[in-house]
Formats: structure tokens, C-alpha cells, sequence
């Protein structure tokens, strides 16, 4: 995964700073926003090669963020891990829908998010 | 428990009282002694034409010996067949009376228990809505699941990484510190907010039935309403037991307000004059006070019990159908739960707004009952003039009329307990046959 970029949206700083942690020891770049504010001009310029993404956010839903970039060519086909807070079947399905590559349920092992991860970074979701 | 007077118990007691013998009853109605000794004894189901024979025998009306006030407990024995799904078809329902005849405490029993079931069953209801829909518990379910998220993470981070920086290393043991307290927090007050509902909210019976209560014990009637001065709701319901629920409070403040606005312009003196005068005609005492329609039905159904005032039912519904109010009328049950018979001139009166319905309904039962109903909905705009237009239908039940002027509506209770087998207005169907 060395030399990877990947974007992570996620809401909770301390849930934020161990995904950074765990990724960037595996040679990962990480670039991090709290909101889903701004979300589609960040994947816009950081051109990531996953986008990791929570279901829960303050402001946005991730869900409509999903929706929102699977409109845009340049960034249809991007990988996106979606972190569903309650693991729920309905929320998998709704994921699922808006064109989520995989999921990951909380709370999640560490080795679990770095498989997926590394997963999506190899091209297969 | 108390015996349950049924048809043929009625007979009895009507055709004893008379001094009657139990063969002269049988030979003028035509029924040889035998067989009405079996139906005297609730053995034996009588057909509505023998039952007109036994009531002219005894000079009687016969509504005299037809299903009454024991009409709750038989519904209630249908509601409790009607749940069973697959078991139901076991159950007898066309034997209702004659158990009821043979074992009223058993009936009673079961009749009550199934009330028990069906407020259980509300219960279970509201919980599950409540974790499904409580912004509180959800908001508290993310907060325990990410502070556990972080904790889990941070936790294995320090345990799998031995060369761990320093720096980095006092960052995760903040963190673990910091998302503890959260969690201790969190727990803290998930603890204190189950603690604060209190038993009466557990819906084991719905607020309006809380309120419907309330009112039932003082006749649905507050004396106090009478006076001009603005009542205190607040000292009204205070430790009043049948009102255990808050919202089942605000329910009750909500009616004490509307129900003084009522007194207030319709004052009880003149109102009961006015009734005396020209008879419970909603519409000629709506023009006489210069009082909306649904006022006048709200009034009619709170006025104090008098000698020979007759009874007086009102069932009142939303825009959806569903039941706000209800105050029932000897002989008819409203259905606790779901709606009522489609073909109700309440629901009629909901679809044409303003145009005021008059009609005698003819409910189906062992033995039909009559009531002269009035129904009228009135639209409101408590938002203001472009807000949403709010419906409010009500209906209000009196004694029908001996003569039969008015064409007459075969109508139900509700359909799972309604014998009209082929109404077209059916939405499911019947365990009456």
C-alpha cells in the first residue's frame, strides 16, 4: 500500500487520528476531514485511490456524499469503504444503493480496515 | 364475577316476573317448552323471528331482550378468537352467548385477559418504536458505538506496536482516558434517561384512553367548566390516578381548555333550556347560540347526567380516521384499536367537509340496535390561512326514533366483528359467521 493516497471522512478526531495511525505505518498517505462540508472538491483535487467514509456525519450523510460523486465522471469508478456506525443491514442495503465498494461495520479490528483498505487499493472492491 | 344477563336469561327473568309459565311463554310463541327451556338457559342461539314472538308474547319491545351492555364483553370474546390467527378457526365463535350463558366468570376472564394481551401488545409496540425512533437512544447508541470504535482501535494500536513513539504513545493513552470518560458519561445518562420513564409511559393503555377514563369516572362532565373563571388544569389533574401518563396530562389540559371554551359559550342553563325546548337537534341549537356545529356535539356529549335526558354517544376523529374521542353509547363499542366500520357517517361526513349528515345506523349484532346518528367535519387552519387545512369529523349517537322516517344505514362495529358477511365496504374478513 506504500505510496497510496487515500481520503477519510470521518466526523470522530479520536476514530480519525488511529485510521491515520494504523494507515500511515503502512506507507499511506492520509488526508483527513471531519465534515462532509467541501467533501466533493476535496476528492476533486486529492485524487485519492480510496476514499474512506463514514455514514454518520454532522452535517452531511455520507450517504448523499456517495451519491453525489458517483454523478461525477472523474470520480464514478473511485473505491469508497463506507464506515456504518450501527452495522445494520438497512444501512448496507442504502450503501449498497448509492455505490459503496465495501463496508465496514463499528466497532471494526484494525486488521479488518486495513485489509479492506488495502483491498479497494488494489483494485478489487 | 358478576352473571352476565344474556338473551335467554332475560327471557327468563322477564317471563318470571310476569308470572308466566314457562309452557304458556312456549306455546304462544310456538316453541314447544323443551326448547325454550334450552334457550332460557343460554343453550340455544334464537332466531331474531322467534325472538319477535317471545317479546310479543311478553308485550315487550325487543330491544328489551336483545344484546345490551354485555355487547363489550362479547366483542371482546370476538377481538380474543379474532387474534389467535391459525388457532382462531378452533375457537367457536357463533357459541359466544351460550358460553357466555354457561361460564360468565371464564368469559369475563377471557374477555379481560385479551384486553390485557392487546395493551401488552401496545406496549411492546411503543418500545420498539421507541428504539427505533428516539432521538435520545439514538444519538446515545452512536456515542457508545464510536467512543468503543476509538477505544478498540487506539487499544489494539498499543498492544500490537511495541516500537510505538513516545509522542504518539501519550496521544493514545489520552485517548483511551478521554473516550472512557465519554463512555462513563454516556452510560451515565442512558441510566438516568431509562430511569425517568416511569412506569405509567409504558402505553400499557393509550392516553386517550388514560383521558377517556378520567372522563368516564365524572360522567364526562366536569362541573367545574361551568364557571367563568379559567379553570387550572393543572390542580384539575394533579394525582388524578387514571391519568398516569404526561401525555395523557397534556391530553386531559388540552380537553379541560376546549371543553371551558364549550361551557363558556354555551352556558349550561340556557343550553339545557334550549335542549328541553327544541329537542337534541344539533343544527337548530348551533343557530340558536350562533355556535358551530362540532361545539354543539362537544356540548351535547358533556352535559350532566338529568332524569329522562337520553344518552348520548360521540366518537370524534382526525383527518386519518383515527379516534381522538370517544364516548361511548349503551350497546356500542368503539373499537380500542384500528378503525371502525368503513360505512360510519363519520368517515362520510370526513370525505365532504361542512356538509352536516343525518342519518339512522343500523348496527349489526345479534340483535341490530339502532342510533340516530349526526356527523359533520369541519376544517380548521390553526397554522394560519395558508397552512395545512386539519380535519376533525365527529359523530354524534342518540336514540333512534321509534317511527322510520329516515332511511336506515346497515352498518358494523368494525369488520373483523361485523356479521355482514357480503358488504361491499368489507376490508378483511369477519370470525362471525
Amino acid at each position: 500500500m506504500r505510496g497510496k493516497h487515500i481520503v477519510l471522512i470521518e466526523d470522530e478526531p479520536n476514530i480519525a487520528e488511529a485510521i491515520s495511525f494504523i494507515l500511515s505505518r503502512e506507507g499511506v498517505r492520509v488526508t483527513h476531514s471531519a465534515s462532509g462540508a467541501g467533501a466533493l472538491a476535496l476528492l476533486q483535487t486529492a485524487h485519492p485511490d480510496v476514499l474512506v467514509l463514514d455514514l454518520m456525519l454532522p452535517d452531511r450523510s455520507g450517504l448523499e456524499i456517495l451519491a453525489e460523486l458517483r454523478a461525477v465522471p472523474a470520480l464514478a469508478a473511485l473505491p469508497v469503504l463506507m464506515l456504518t456506525a450501527r452495522g445494520q443491514h438497512r444501512d448496507r442495503e442504502a450503501a449498497e444503493r448509492a455505490g459503496a465498494s465495501a463496508f465496514l461495520a463499528k466497532p471494526f479490528a484494525n486488521a479488518d480496515l486495513l485489509a479492506a483498505v488495502r483491498g479497494l487499493a488494489r483494485g478489487g472492491a | 364475577m358478576a352473571r352476565t344477563p344474556l338473551t335467554g336469561t332475560r327471557i327468563r327473568e322477564r317471563r318470571t316476573a310476569q308470572g308466566m309459565r314457562q309452557a304458556d311463554l312456549a306455546r304462544a310463541s310456538g316453541v314447544s317448552p323443551a326448547y325454550l327451556n334450552l334457550i332460557e338457559h343460554n343453550r340455544r342461539r334464537v332466531s331474531e323471528a322467534l325472538l319477535e314472538r317471545v317479546a310479543a308474547a311478553l308485550g315487550l319491545d325487543i330491544e328489551a331482550l336483545s344484546e345490551g351492555a354485555e355487547g363489550a364483553l362479547f366483542d371482546g370474546l370476538r377481538e380474543a378468537a379474532s387474534a389467535q390467527g391459525g388457532v382462531a378457526a378452533a375457537a367457536e365463535a357463533e357459541r359466544i352467548e351460550e358460553f357466555v350463558g354457561r361460564f360468565p366468570g371464564w368469559a369475563a376472564l377471557l374477555a379481560e385477559r385479551q384486553a390485557r394481551v392487546a395493551a401488552l401488545e401496545r406496549t411492546v409496540e411503543g418500545f420498539s418504536d421507541r428504539m427505533a425512533q428516539d432521538p435520545f437512544l439514538a444519538t446515545t447508541l452512536h456515542e457508545v458505538l464510536s467512543a468503543v470504535t476509538s477505544l478498540r482501535s487506539t487499544a489494539a494500536i498499543l498492544v500490537e506496536n511495541d516500537q510505538i513513539d513516545p509522542v504518539w504513545r501519550a496521544r493514545f493513552h489520552r485517548t483511551i482516558h478521554e473516550e472512557s470518560l465519554r463512555l462513563s458519561d454516556t452510560a451515565e445518562a442512558l441510566v438516568g434517561y431509562l430511569d425517568t420513564l416511569d412506569e405509567a409511559e409504558s402505553g400499557l393503555s393509550s392516553p386517550q384512553e388514560e383521558v377517556e377514563a378520567w372522563l368516564a369516572k365524572h360522567g364526562f362532565h366536569l362541573a367545574v367548566l361551568e364557571n367563568a373563571r379559567a379553570p387550572d388544569p393543572e390542580a384539575m389533574i394533579a394525582g388524578v390516578p387514571e391519568l398516569a401518563s404526561s401525555a395523557a396530562r397534556t391530553l386531559a389540559a388540552e380537553h379541560i381548555a376546549r371543553a371551558h371554551a364549550d361551557a363558556q359559550a354555551l352556558p349550561l342553563g340556557p343550553f339545557v333550556h334550549a335542549l328541553a325546548e327544541d329537542g337534541p337537534d344539533p343544527a337548530r341549537l348551533a343557530a340558536r347560540f350562533g355556535a358551530p356545529l362540532p361545539r354543539v356535539f362537544r356540548r351535547l356529549a358533556s352535559l350532566p347526567a338529568a332524569a329522562g335526558q337520553p344518552p348520548i354517544g360521540l366518537v370524534i376523529c382526525d383527518g386519518s380516521g383515527s379516534f381522538t374521542f370517544r364516548r361511548p353509547m349503551p350497546g356500542f363499542s368503539v373499537p380500542r384499536f384500528g378503525a371502525g366500520c368503513p360505512l360510519w357517517p363519520l368517515y362520510e361526513a370526513l370525505s365532504r367537509p361542512m356538509q352536516p349528515i343525518r342519518a339512522v345506523i343500523e348496527v349489526a349484532g345479534r340483535v341490530p340496535q339502532r342510533y340516530l346518528s349526526y356527523a359533520v367535519c369541519q376544517p380548521v387552519l390553526p397554522g394560519g390561512f395558508d397552512g395545512p387545512q386539519v380535519l376533525e369529523a365527529l359523530m354524534l349517537m342518540l336514540p333512534a326514533p321509534p317511527e322510520r322516517s329516515l332511511p336506515e344505514r346497515a352498518v358494523g362495529v368494525s369488520c373483523r366483528i361485523c356479521p355482514r358477511i357480503a358488504c361491499p365496504a368489507r376490508r378483511e374478513p369477519s370470525i362471525v359467521t
